[in-house]
């Protein structure tokens, strides 16, 4: 951003003190995921740079974190990561297929209740977690649910579906729903108009809400610490457990594969975004 | 011509008016039936466990259930003077069943929290009741402990009786209902409590202004700068976003503990000496910045939006008519942003009240929130009919603020991203 030449001096210093504030903003966001990088690299055992690091000496580095990550022995990473796989993905299907549905029926303009309905089906996005923690806790614990995975899996869709139902809604706010129609009196059934017509045109959103919803149940760890046992330890838990009793480089390791997958899933959602809005821009 | 002949029909000869009406009528159930999966699925898994917290944190059931004879016969009594053998009568009774039942232990805990020293006596009266003979049981009681005697125990027990309580809730403001039924402060020593409120909303006010401050400057560089530049600087915003809170709050740890990185720095620039490194986590500090970075991004997104809609070309409108650059600012700029502002706040704000894991993993004993409190009470003492009370008396204040918000701002101004 150059300043116009006819810049009073000190306007331009406040200028450059503005641009170094966002610099020093910046640097605040983006820093601390960095230092992760070097230390899971560390021979060592502690969580600090070793003199032999700030040589860059090649012996003060080694894969040995991510060696023990995946075959060091008793290391519940595998169970963990198979489990938050595993209800993750069917928390997502759940979310979005739920999800999908209801916000169809809420783009309708027939919908009665539209408002009450709306704040209802997004309340698990307002509450606060432990709120929803404790309330959840109660009703799988009534249920007989606790402890297992179909229980962390229906708590996961609870906290995943509002995501699915803002960003489908959002999407269906552009559609043009004559094409809809246009279908209906070519001589297509609902369904195959939904499958055909409907669907193609609000996936970049249902993808994106998804995606919401698959992140949102593979970092939760409030709701999953009321409900599971030992035998659904998933990777937030084994993660909160090890920060809070000792941190290891292997936590390190860890979230620098988990650095990877959300980079991964934030280009993802950025290029569906695009895409979205592309081809809303041109039903418009 | 009448008016029935005005009519429009339909071709089947239906009025067109009832036809719609019934068209509208069916569109109606089909839009609520394509709702009704995912409404049902909440309502059962989610919305009627929020009331079932309701009901258990005022429910007090338990004591009237396992006296209720006595409770029966106190109805007569007065409470000013020692109770009549029937009420002794009644309450030996219950007592008895429950030995029998070997639940009196229960019964014993729950009197003594409403006053001390149940514990003792109501143990040496399950002792002594074998050798009761039939009829007096006024004397024979009064007979194993002088405490029987003590007309205020009389009243304890009288005092459980409702089947519901405002207890928990006023344990949760550090109160408590004393002997004579009035609400009093706990003495001030053991107030715990008042303090957590406290501090949650102290820590999550200057979060929400230490991000509102960060946020600003960089939401108007990403919204003023060309594309090319801005979707590049857009991914420090949403790399942290996108990232597990976990792995964000562990490089905070790791950041600010006493060999790390940033003490590290400053004892190399010379501010502080290398053997008085100052704590920076377990404690307040460490909540503030870790809770301000990881929350940062919900700030600036909303900004972003709104700074986006606003054309350059008003701040330059501002200046052309003889405002200085900060007058243009503060005049036109500024009010522009203000529905984003209050998203982004508002967004924060509740985040930032209902924290849990950052301030339990960073925070330390005095950096921990409310949230913390109901998670010990729910995990730990199992008192979950408190954590309950606590849990809605946190959701009240959401609710309140999202009231106030929607009063000011209107909830539909809310954007995200």
């Amino acid at each position: 951003m150059a300043l116009p030449k006819y810049t009073e001096p000190h306007y331009r210093i406040w200028h450059y003190i503005y641009l170094f504030i966002c610099t020093c903003v910046f640097f605040f966001l983006i820093a601390p995921l960095f230092v992760i990088f070097p230390l899971s690299f560390n021979a060592e055992e502690f969580l600090s740079f070793s003199d032999g690091m700030k040589r860059l000496d090649p012996d003060a580095f080694s894969l040995r974190w991510y060696k023990d990550m995946i075959y060091g022995t008793k290391n519940p990473w595998g169970l963990a990561a198979k489990n938050s796989f595993i209800i993750a993905i069917f928390a997502t299907l759940g979310s979005v297929l739920l999800g999908t549905v209801a916000a169809l029926g809420l783009s309708s303009r027939h919908m009665p209740y539209k408002g009450l309905i709306m704040a209802t089906l997004i309340s698990p996005m307002i509450v606060p977690l432990i709120i929803s923690g404790v309330a959840i806790f109660f009703f799988m614990a009534k249920a007989g649910l606790a402890a297992t995975h179909t229980g962390i899996v229906l708590a996961h869709i609870i906290l995943g579906t509002p995501f699915v139902v803002i960003t489908v809604t959002a999407t269906l706010s552009g559609f043009d729903h004559s094409v809809t129609r246009a279908a209906s009196s070519l001589g297509s059934d609902p369904v195959n108009t939904f499958m055909k017509i409907t669907l193609p045109l609000i996936l970049p959103g249902v993808i994106s809400g998804g995606l919401f919803a698959f992140v949102t149940s593979f970092d939760e760890v409030v709701v999953v610490l009321f409900l599971a046992g030992l035998e659904n330890t998933t990777i937030p838990i084994q993660m909160w457990t090890g920060l809070r009793e000792q941190l290891s480089p292997t936590i390190l390791a860890v979230a620098t594969c988990l650095i990877i997958l959300s980079t991964l899933i934030l280009v993802t959602a950025e290029l569906l975004r695009r895409r979205s809005e592309r081809l809303r821009g041109i039903n418009r | 011509m009448s008016s029935e002949e005005q009519k429009i029909l339909t071709t089947d000869g239906i009025p067109l008016e009832v036809s719609l009406k019934k068209a509208e009528r069916k569109n109606k159930i089909k839009a609520f039936l394509l709702v009704a999966p995912l409404l049902l699925f909440l309502l059962i898994t989610y919305v009627f466990p929020i009331g079932d917290m309701l009901m258990r944190s005022v429910d007090d059931k338990m004591v009237t259930k396992m006296l209720p004879k006595t409770f029966k016969a106190m109805e007569q009594w007065d409470g000013k003077e020692l109770p009549p053998e029937e009420v002794f009568e009644a309450f030996y009774f219950d007592y008895k069943l429950l030995v029998e039942e070997k639940t009196f232990g229960k019964l014993s805990t729950q009197l003594n929290y409403t006053k001390n020293g149940f514990k003792t006596i109501l143990k040496k009266l399950q002792r002594k009741m074998k050798k009761f003979e039939e009829g007096n049981y006024k004397e024979q009681i009064m007979a194993v402990h002088p405490r029987w005697e003590n007309v205020e125990y009389w009243r304890a027990i009288k005092r459980r009786a409702p089947a519901y309580t405002s207890q928990k809730y006023l344990k949760g403001i550090d109160m408590y209902k004393n002997e004579d039924g009035e609400i009093v402060n706990v003495p001030e020593d053991r107030q715990i409590h008042r303090v957590l409120w406290l501090r949650t909303l102290e820590i999550a006010f200057f979060v929400t202004l230490l991000c509102f401050l960060m946020a600003y400057p960089i939401a108007h560089l990403l919204a003023t700068l060309p594309m090319k530049y801005s979707n590049l600087l857009m991914i420090c915003v949403l790399l942290p976003f996108w990232t597990s809170l976990l792995v964000r709050t562990a490089s905070w740890m790791i950041l600010l503990q006493q060999q790390g990185v940033v003490n590290d720095f400053f004892v190399f620039i010379g501010l502080v000496p290398d053997d008085a490194r100052p704590e920076m986590m377990f404690n307040k500090t460490g909540t503030y910045v870790a809770m301000t970075q990881i929350l940062l991004p919900f700030m600036v997104l909303p900004l972003y939006s709104v700074m986006k809609t606003i054309s350059p070309s008003l701040m330059r409108a501002g200046k052309s008519l003889g405002g200085t650059p900060f007058v243009a600012f503060w005049k036109v700029y500024f009010p522009l942003t203000i529905p984003g502002i209050g998203a982004g706040c508002l967004l924060v704000f509740i985040l930032a009240i209902g924290y849990y894991i950052t301030p339990a993993l960073v925070g330390g004993a005095s950096g921990t929130l409310i949230s913390n409190q109901i998670a010990f009470h729910m995990k730990s003492t199992l008192d979950w009919s408190f954590a309950s009370a606590m849990g809605l008396m946190l959701l009240a204040g959401v609710l309140a603020i999202y009231w106030v918000y929607n009063k000011l701002v209107g909830i539909d101004n809310i954007k995200l991203g």
